[in-house]
Order: C-alpha cells, then sequence, then structure tokens
C-alpha cells in the first residue's frame, strides 16, 4: 500500500473558530492523507515542534487573525533552524493580495483565500510534495 | 548517559527513524538491528478505553507528573484511518500542546491505515525507536473498540483502561476481552457527577473476572482539573514494582518479544512465498479444484 502524505494542520494566532482549518483537514483527509490536526491557538514554536516531531511532509496553516505577516515568516525561519525546510509550507486565510506576494517572498509556497475550491489546495499539495 | 541525553534532543532524526520504520521503508531494517540492543529501557503504559473517556487528556497529564521527576516521555497516539480514503485525521495532539515544545517530551501520532496485523508491528517499531533514543516511560494511546487495539496494548508493561462516569451498561456489555487486559482503571472526569456510582459497578464487574494474582486497582481521576494523577501513577508504579518483583515484567516482555520475532517471520515468509513463480500456478490450480489449499501450503514451504 502507497504510504499517505502527511500534512500538519493548525491554526496559530488568537483569535477563537477554527472552521477554516477543520475544512480543510476534511478534505485533505478524503483525498486519502494523513492530517496531524494540533487545533487552535498555536505558537510558531508549537508548531514547528510538532511538524517536526509529526515528521509531516506537509504544514499547513490557517489564519485569520491578520497576524500572518509576523507569524507566517516566523514558522519559516523555525523551521529553517530546525533544518526542516524542505517540508511544503501552505497557508489559508483571509489575506489581502498585495501580503499574499510578500508571503511568497518569505517562504510561503501556496495560499489560499476563501472561496479557494479545496481541491485545488488538494492538487497543489499532492504536485509540490517532496517524497 | 550524555550520548542518550543527545540522541534524545534530536527530535528530526529520531522523528525520521520513526518514519522509516513505520512504513518499513528501506533501511528500516539497519535502523531496528542498529537499536534493538539499546531498547528494554523504557517503562510502556498503553492506555485504552472508550472514545472520547479523555485517553489523549489523561497522556498530556501524566506524561506532566512523569516530567516533574526529571523522565523523559514519548507518546504514541493511535487514531484511525478511514476505510473509505485511506486518509485519517489524527487529533490527539490537540490536548498535548502545551508539552509539544518541552525537551523531554516527543510525540508522535500514527493512523491504524487498516494494514491487517501490520499495525501492531508499525507500533512496536516507533516504540522502539523512542526507547533506544532515551525515553524513560512510554504511552500508547488507542481507542478501546476492536481486536487490533487489544493486540496493541499487549505491547504495554501496564495497560491503563480509561472509563468514565455513567457509562453503566455499557461497562457490563464491554467485550470482555477488553476488560481484562486492564492492569489499572481510571475513571476520568470524576468532576463529573456519578463517578462513584460508577466505581462501584467497575469494581463489582472486575471482582466476576478470573481471579488473579494482581487485582487492578480503581482510581478516581480528573484529566482537566488536575485531581487524583499522583494516586493514578502510584497505581500504575505499584503494578510495576508488582510485575518485577515476581518476574512477571520478565514474562509478559519475553511474550512480546516473542509476538514480534513471529510478526516478522510471517512477514518474510509470505513475502517469499507469494513471489514465488509456484505461487500463482498453485492458486489457479486450486480454483480448478486440482489441488487444495493444504497441499499447495506444502509444496510452496518446500525449497
Ligand atoms: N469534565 C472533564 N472533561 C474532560 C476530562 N478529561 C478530558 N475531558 C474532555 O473530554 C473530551 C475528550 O477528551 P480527549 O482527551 O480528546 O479524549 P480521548 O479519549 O483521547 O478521545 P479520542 O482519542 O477521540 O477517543 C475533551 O473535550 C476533553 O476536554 C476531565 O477530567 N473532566
Ligand atoms: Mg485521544
Amino acid at each position: 500500500m502507497e504510504r499517505p502524505i502527511r500534512v500538519l494542520v493548525a491554526k496559530p494566532g488568537l483569535d477563537g473558530h477554527d472552521r477554516g482549518a477543520k475544512v480543510i483537514a476534511r478534505a485533505l483527509r478524503d483525498a486519502g492523507m494523513e492530517v496531524i490536526y494540533t487545533g487552535l491557538r498555536q505558537t510558531p514554536e508549537q508548531i514547528v515542534a510538532a511538524a517536526v516531531q509529526e515528521d509531516v511532509e506537509v504544514v499547513a496553516v490557517s489564519i485569520l487573525s491578520g497576524a500572518h505577516a509576523t507569524l507566517l515568516p516566523r514558522i519559516k525561519s523555525l523551521l529553517k533552524e530546525e533544518g526542516a525546510d524542505d517540508m511544503l509550507f501552505v497557508a489559508g486565510g483571509v489575506i489581502p493580495d498585495e501580503d499574499i506576494v510578500f508571503l511568497k517572498e518569505n517562504g510561503v509556497a501556496a495560499v489560499f483565500t476563501p472561496g479557494t475550491p479545496t481541491t485545488e489546495a488538494v492538487s497543489f499539495i499532492k504536485e509540490n510534495v517532496k517524497k | 548517559m550524555a550520548d542518550n541525553v543527545k540522541v534524545w534532543q534530536d527530535r528530526r532524526k529520531i522523528a525520521q527513524m520513526i518514519t522509516t520504520v513505520e512504513n518499513a521503508l528501506p533501511g528500516h531494517e539497519e535502523i531496528l538491528q542498529d537499536i534493538y540492543k539499546k531498547t528494554g529501557q523504557a517503562y510502556i503504559i498503553g492506555i485504552t478505553g472508550p472514545p472520547g473517556a479523555g485517553k489523549s487528556s489523561l497522556t498530556d497529564a501524566l506524561s506532566r507528573v512523569y516530567i516533574d521527576m526529571g523522565k523523559r516521555v514519548g507518546v504514541i497516539a493511535i487514531d484511525p484511518t478511514s476505510p473509505f480514503s485511506g486518509g485519517s485525521i489524527l487529533g490527539d495532539r490537540i490536548r498535548m500542546n502545551e508539552l509539544s515544545t518541552h525537551p523531554q517530551m516527543f510525540i508522535r501520532s500514527m493512523g491504524t491505515r487498516g494494514q491487517l496485523g501490520g499495525l501492531s508491528a508499525a507500533t512496536h517499531s516507533a516504540v522502539m525507536v523512542l526507547d533506544a533514543c532515551g525515553a524513560d516511560i512510554l504511552f500508547i494511546e488507542t481507542v478501546g473498540v476492536g481486536q487490533s487495539e487489544v493486540e496493541i496494548v499487549k505491547l504495554a508493561d501496564t495497560v491503563l483502561m480509561v472509563m468514565v462516569p455513567g457509562l453503566g451498561d455499557d461497562i457490563q456489555t464491554m467485550k470482555a476481552g477488553i476488560m481484562e487486559i486492564g492492569d489499572v482503571f481510571a475513571i476520568n472526569k470524576s468532576d463529573l457527577p456519578g463517578a462513584d456510582r460508577t466505581k462501584i459497578e467497575l469494581e463489582a464487574m472486575l471482582s466476576f473476572l478470573p481471579p488473579k494474582e494482581w487485582r487492578p486497582p480503581v482510581r478516581m481521576v480528573s484529566a482537566t482539573e488536575k485531581e487524583g494523577l499522583k494516586e493514578l501513577v502510584e497505581a500504575i508504579d505499584e503494578h510495576r514494582t508488582f510485575q518485577e518483583k515476581n518476574k512477571r515484567l520478565e514474562e509478559r516482555r519475553k511474550r512480546n518479544v516473542q509476538e514480534a520475532l513471529l510478526a516478522i517471520l510471517r512477514d518474510k515468509m509470505v513475502a517469499r512465498v507469494t513471489s514465488d513463480d509456484r505461487y500463482k500456478r498453485l492458486l489457479e490450480e486450486m480454483v480448478k479444484k486440482e489441488i487444495d489449499p493444504y497441499e499447495a501450503a506444502r509444496q510452496l514451504m518446500q525449497k
């Protein structure tokens, strides 16, 4: 049997609900992936520690708080510190277009904004994951 | 020892070793051969019980007690894989997030992936890696619903069965085989009403089990309110001491080692036999009733 792609789904920041993260977690599961779901209010340190211990191929964060400009590059640099920046790093949430460019320059491979069908995230991950 | 600390701190390396052995990727045999002699140091605690009983919360709470005692703690948390998509959502970490970054802690999630029999082999391999890399205490969390879970908790030195108030009839109807593997019982969520009654019912039920030298103690705890944890750890320690004193631990581990060897043998023999040219031909002959399965097996076992 083929080994499933392992994805960490996390929700950094202080805002209170994780609907978006759960939607993407279910979509990835239904696409046959093994999703490690860590829930709400994760610090970048917790996310990276979990990604390393779980040895995932993909780190997917859902973010609504507007703190994306600091949190996402922070996660990326922690992944680098751990020698884990070969993990595919993607984000989803309400992120203005001009910031997307900045995030992509800072190590986020793809940004999925609300309204993007989950199938798009699924196929992006399948095509870009390093196995 | 100092060497061990260094190994334990190399999170990425440990994690990658687990991936390799869990999936039987190239190199897994070398890893297991390399570490085997260093295993046997960790004390393994299986945590099982019905869905939502608070197994992960309790694993988190107990881990903190052991961490405070200066122990290094490993956790392997197993959740079911969907039989439809082959995917899964492994959510046990939600209850352990704060400990994620703790240097004495290592948490790993695993999906059951529907590998027949393969799960306990995969779990055992992951356990060996964490053991050899310096864990003092190892938790294995599984939902206690079926036979495969029973197999996995058999890897443990102590099986902690987690119950909750109000299970009532459920306790009585729980599959006998599952109740019998509990060495220590915890009634979690004892902050909720009905815990006392559940304790009485559970103790009554346990008294109907065939008498053993070890009588499983029942402890009331609350993982979220952090109550009764020290008493629960003491009960686990008592079970450990009991087993160490009368060689039970040795016997138990001997049985586990035997299981592991048999699993490897089974895998290797099946692989050898099914890759044999005669295999397909004999299957055809069986379909046509030209040969019976015992005769086919006998021929395949011949070199
Ligand atoms: N009141 C109360 N709630 C608790 C306690 N322990 C856990 N819970 C709650 O019970 C729910 C399930 O807890 P988990 O730790 O995820 O339970 P689990 O047995 O690991 O669940 P699965 O792995 O899904 O089978 C959560 O909402 C916890 O907050 C407790 O001691 N008291
Ligand atoms: Mg759990």
